[in-house]
């Protein structure tokens, strides 16, 4: 997936926000650190483009509520939670790069619930690479792509210094 | 970059880089404690247990926060409520406390390197709540990241430390910790409560509190421990408040935001006046809060041994 068809699956997904909640009235989006705090950044562009009205924008670090903290050999370095509003009553949808397992959008569902009651969570991912363990499914998808288990999926962004991209490393040659 | 220690005993164990990344981790904490639901499931399911062989409200309190706030278990022992009173030693009080799986021991003890010894038999995490006039390493990390947080860094600021260094654990892991990462130290104080040799730990001593403050740009008040007094290290309270007292005359000399901290509890019209105390530069409760953050921070990075 290059930079253009990263656009323009973000266009679709920003109309496919408005159309599946009627305009973006109690709408919010919340980016899941790194990758999906650049994505919800350029969402709320086009969105904002789109319906010409202002709509919230929040980061969420995730670290806190792993599943696998006590199994890991190194703390991941946090990252702060910033959060502009108050999530009860609104339509929040979480936006994350890659969907593989669920257990990153689980993890996020808690730490949106600690911080209110929001009266709905939606899923937006760029890329959906299968192999879920949870029940979750996501709502809004830029591209679904089928992969093996061992495969990693890298999304590099402009924001990052790097050029736009899908990138499908294979496990044993880390390179792209 | 990880955290590679098993204990946090003193600041002197530690390298430049393990406090900016204990700071660093401390950051987002903040956070936290301002939320409607002041909790996060970092150490579900952990243990901590708070000994404190000595008198602490706001330690005990703020480690005892800090522990919820990440949802681990908490216990307090204290002597007057437990078998130290019949006699058990610290080590055979400890171990019977290890052996109900226990991940982190927080310990205060008069005896300075009672943490320190404490570690070597246990397989939990010990951090030092304070040892004996040795060093209290949290409370200078908490004051690190307040200064850090309001002067935008640490590096080449004056900072002065005030008071009775002698017998000041906070004293000394502040000035280990503020010359670790590259701020100017002086120490001022009467001569009785600057101990000989304290330049080695390249610091400038001074014993007119006047000359000390001049230009400074933080100033750390140090807690005159009133209990001490008969002692003879100065002959009266009226006459150590007159030369070593923080007034609003003497903050003037300090450069024109100086914050002014103290690591309580405060003796007001003593080491530090009202006005001073309650004025925009004192930043003691914020201090306070800040320390949650930081304790929070350390049992995080600690929690990876476990």
């Amino acid at each position: 997936m290059d930079g253009q068809e990263m656009a323009r699956a973000l266009t679709r997904m920003a109309h496919e926000i408005l159309e599946g909640n009627k305009g973006c009235q109690d709408v919010a989006l919340v980016g899941i650190r790194t990758g999906g705090v650049f994505l919800a950044q350029r969402l709320q562009r086009l969105i904002q483009h789109v319906e010409q009205t202002e709509i919230g924008l929040g980061e969420l670090d995730i670290t806190l509520y792993r599943d696998d903290l006590a199994i890991r050999k190194h703390q991941p370095i946090l990252k702060k939670t910033d959060i502009p509003f108050h999530v009860s009553g609104l339509k929040i949808v979480l936006v994350d790069d890659v969907l593989f397992t669920g257990r990153t959008i689980r993890a996020a569902m808690d730490g949106l619930m600690d911080l209110g009651r929001p009266m709905e969570i939606q899923l937006a991912v760029l890329v959906d690479r299968g192999h879920r363990q949870l029940p979750i499914r996501p709502h809004y998808v830029g591209k679904n792509i089928p992969t093996a288990q061992d495969e990693i999926i890298h999304v590099f962004f402009e924001e990052a210094g790097e050029e736009d991209r899908v990138a499908k490393l294979s496990s044993r040659r880390r390179a792209s | 970059m990880s955290f590679k220690h098993k204990d946090i005993l003193s600041i002197a164990a530690l390298s430049p880089e393990d406090v900016a990344l204990i700071l660093e981790a401390a950051e987002p904490f903040k956070e936290v404690s301002g939320r409607e639901i002041k909790k996060v499931p970092a150490l579900r399911g952990k243990t901590v247990v708070n000994l404190f062989f000595e008198p602490s409200t706001r330690t005990r309190t703020s480690f005892e926060l800090a522990a919820k706030r990440l949802s681990a278990d908490v216990i307090n022992v204290s002597p007057s409520s437990s078998s130290v009173v019949k006699g058990e030693t610290l080590l055979d009080t400890i171990r019977n406390v290890e052996s109900m799986q226990t991940d982190v021991l927080v310990l205060r003890h008069s005896s300075a390197g009672a943490a320190t010894t404490l570690a070597r038999h246990v397989r939990s995490s010990v951090i030092n709540a304070g040892d004996g006039w040795h060093e209290h390493p949290t409370q200078a990390l908490l004051d690190l990241f307040t200064i850090q947080e309001k002067k935008g860094g640490i590096r080449g600021l004056q900072v002065a430390i005030v008071g009775d260094v002698a017998h000041s654990r906070v004293a000394r892991s502040n000035i280990r910790a503020l010359t670790k990462m590259g701020a100017h130290v002086r120490v001022a104080g009467p001569p009785t409560m600057i101990p000989p040799f304290l330049e080695r730990l390249g610091v400038r001593v001074f014993h007119h509190l006047d000359e000390a403050l001049s230009g400074v740009d933080v100033i750390i008040t140090l807690r005159l421990q009133l209990e001490r007094q008969g002692r003879s290290f100065f002959p009266s309270i009226r006459e150590y408040s007159r030369l070593y007292g923080l007034t609003a005359e003497r903050l003037q000399r300090a450069a024109k935001d100086a914050l002014v901290m103290h690591p309580g509890p405060v003796n007001r019209g003593i080491e530090i006046s009202h006005d001073v105390a309650d004025s925009r530069s004192a930043v003691i409760l914020d201090q306070v809060s800040n320390g949650v953050a930081v304790r929070m921070g350390l049992m995080y990075l600690l929690s990876q041994l476990h």
